[in-house]
């Protein structure tokens, strides 16, 4: 079934990437990424240390460039584009989730969320704070909104995090291990926050996870092994759905 | 946030304020530094003027002097030196210098009209001096007479200024005499004293002044008299030794001079050409003052270079993060090479300050005996001006490499640090 382009937030094709090229050193960390993420999906991305997870993510994020193959967001081709235009996509379009160092210190809970948008307009202005003011609330931070990053726990600074990557309405969330410098408890309550915002708005979400049980409760689970995609199916306990997308 | 405050200077005014301690040690360094160069320059600047206002109050920018007279070298056209041939065309192998009598300016007063005719002439005044004795019983002192006509002359020299008693408006009768020289003489105001000249000429004056010029030398060597009174001791009859001229801006004096030898043919002599030794201790006092400058300024920005590119490297997480979410590297740029500009304002807000404090304190500590200001020194609200804008300036260019870096960073290694 061909989808179309309007529906499509991420594709890949061929996606190459190797470092230290035409070193004795170099070495290819991806051979030929295929990969489509539809709008609204909730994917997960596994793979063990070492498989290319977190290059792939880059290179998804606009952060990094691939030696070779395409990459489109929301249906436009990115291999053309300068710095400049890439950093513009990538405030409009992708929204990130760090594991660590996700929020900047010196300022406070509602003014993380603002600084896309702040980066982006140039100065600040109230609708700006009346949007940050409302994720923050969706959130449930409300109460903390005027409190400096370091004054909150891990849990409530992922979720800080959460609501800064949704604050330009990105197609896409790209988050590197949410959850993986939190407690079990406070892991499950970032995670259940991804998936009623991924619901709520629609907005695509690529996870990259080692935990299996987070995996699980992925739409979509894309196991990536040696720089290749191993296997990409649907999660049957999610979406009580056996259909599975074979990739060659 | 305010919103009238841009991006850059939101996120730059915040890491300064996160870094609060490496803020504030470059800040007083910077602050350090430019006290010392407001300081150095004002008391350069106002040792300075006031070696120039001392040089200038006591002598005119240009004198006007009659051509020397010089000994015409006997020609050998009748074969009469040394026996020569006729047609030898010999000349007088020992030529005598001539000594230099007293004489006056060749129709003084054309010139002087012709003088005040010159853009840039301020003041002519016609000037008699010479030599002579005061004498007053068995006591008599040599002195430098000169006669002066007042209404001319207090606006060249800065006479009035210096009398302690009387005053320095002399009349035909009238002698305007040196501290030391009353002190030497035993006279005080209104007494007499007897001057005569080589020339024979003698006049016994009233003392109708006395000026203290704190120098003992010309305290105790200069007289001042009547125009014509000199005229008369001097044998100098209708004549002025010399013209004293002063213009709009003393250091054009030399270009004046050169003007005036051309158009007049007289002897022109400005204060810069008598006085290269000072100038040369002038440019010493300013190059000394460019080097403190300079280095103070190297050691400012060599100080915010290090502080930033420190921070670079401490926030080079949180540059990742900005870049991930959406600021450019020219943002990036901006937010680290406006903390250098920031840092470099404050830094001279702060130092110019403190270098008013110290020199408040030196004006305090640096008296004459007397309690007088050593030297007056004045704070020109244009040192601060310009030490603003040089500090802000050294603090962006520091800042440029550091900022370069910044922006430089790949933000996905940044992010993995």
């Amino acid at each position: 079934m061909v989808e179309s382009d309007d529906a499509i937030t991420l594709r890949l094709e061929g996606i190459h990437k190797a470092y230290g090229v035409g070193t004795p050193a170099e070495i290819e960390v991806l051979h030929g990424v295929d990969l489509i993420l539809k709008r609204g999906e909730f994917a997960a991305l596994i793979g063990p240390s070492g498989s290319g997870k977190s290059t792939l993510l880059n290179i998804i994020g606009l952060l990094d460039q691939p030696s070779a193959g395409k990459l489109f967001i929301t249906g436009q081709p990115t291999e053309q584009l300068k710095d400049l235009e890439l950093t513009h996509l990538r405030a409009s379009e992708i929204g990130f989730i760090f594991q660590f160092h996700n929020l900047l210190p010196a300022f406070t809970a509602l003014e993380n969320v603002m600084l896309p948008r702040l980066a982006v307009l140039g100065h600040p202005d109230e609708a700006m704070r009346k949007r940050a003011a409302e994720l923050i609330d969706k959130v449930g931070l409300t109460p903390w909104a005027e409190h400096k990053s370091n004054d909150l726990s891990g849990g409530q600074q992922q979720r800080v995090a959460i609501a800064r990557a949704l604050v330009m309405n990105p197609a896409l969330v790209l988050a590197d291990e949410p959850t993986g410098n939190l407690d079990t408890k406070s892991a499950d309550s970032v995670f259940d926050l991804m998936r009623d915002m991924n619901k709520i708005n629609g907005t695509t979400f690529l996870i990259v996870t080692h935990d299996p049980r987070l995996a699980q409760r992925c739409d979509r689970i894309i196991e990536l092994v040696d720089g290749r995609i191993a296997s990409d199916k649907v999660n049957l306990n999610v979406l009580k759905n056996d259909d599975a997308i074979s990739h060659e | 946030m305010n919103p009238l405050l841009p991006f850059e200077w939101i996120m730059a005014t915040r890491f300064m304020r996160e870094g609060r301690m490496q803020t504030l040690l470059i800040v007083g360094g910077v602050a350090l530094g430019v006290s010392v160069i407001v300081f150095i320059s004002a008391l350069i600047s106002g040792l300075q003027s006031n070696l120039f206002r001392r040089t200038l109050d006591f002598q005119a920018q240009i004198i006007i002097l009659p051509p020397e007279e010089v000994a015409r070298p006997l020609r050998d056209s009748n074969s009469n030196l040394g026996k020569q041939p006729a047609n030898s065309n010999q000349t007088a192998i020992l030529v005598q210098p001539r000594a230099q009598r007293l004489r006056s300016v060749d129709q003084w007063q054309k010139v002087r009209d012709q003088l005040l005719k010159m853009k840039n002439v301020t003041v002519v005044a016609p000037v008699v001096s010479g030599a002579g004795f005061v004498i007053r019983a068995d006591a008599n002192r040599a002195v430098t007479l000169t006669g002066i006509e007042p209404e001319s002359y207090l606006r060249l020299i800065a006479l009035k200024d210096k009398i302690i008693a009387g005053s320095a408006n002399v009349t035909s009768s009238d002698i305007v005499v040196g501290i030391e020289l009353a002190k030497d003489m035993g006279v005080a105001m209104g007494d007499k004293l007897t001057l005569r000249t080589a020339s024979g000429g003698t006049a016994t004056l009233i003392i109708s002044g006395i000026f203290d010029f704190g120098n003992k030398g010309q305290n105790q060597r200069s007289v001042y008299v009547s125009f014509r009174t000199a005229q008369s001791l001097l044998n100098l009859a209708g004549g002025a030794s010399s013209l004293e001229v002063n213009v709009a801006d003393p250091f054009t004096a030399e270009t004046i001079a050169q003007d005036i030898q051309a158009q007049t043919g007289l002897k022109a002599e400005s204060w810069i050409s008598t006085n290269a030794q000072f100038f040369s201790a002038l440019a010493a006092q300013s190059m000394s003052n460019t080097i403190i400058r300079f280095f103070v300024g190297l050691t400012a920005a060599l100080g915010i270079a290090s502080v930033l590119v420190v921070s670079v490297v401490q926030k080079s997480k949180e540059i990742g993060l900005l870049r991930a979410t959406g600021t450019s590297r020219r943002q990036i740029l901006r937010i680290f090479l406006l903390q250098g500009a920031l840092m470099g304002l404050m830094g001279s807000l702060v130092g110019s300050l403190m270098g008013w404090g110290f020199l408040t304190l030196w004006r305090g500590i640096a008296k004459n005996a007397d309690g007088t200001p050593l030297f007056v020194i004045n704070f020109d609200p244009m040192l601060f001006f310009y030490a603003a804008v040089g500090a802000t300036l050294v603090g962006t260019l520091a800042a440029v490499f550091p900022a370069l870096r910044a922006a430089r960073l790949d933000p996905a290694v940044a992010i993995r640090g």
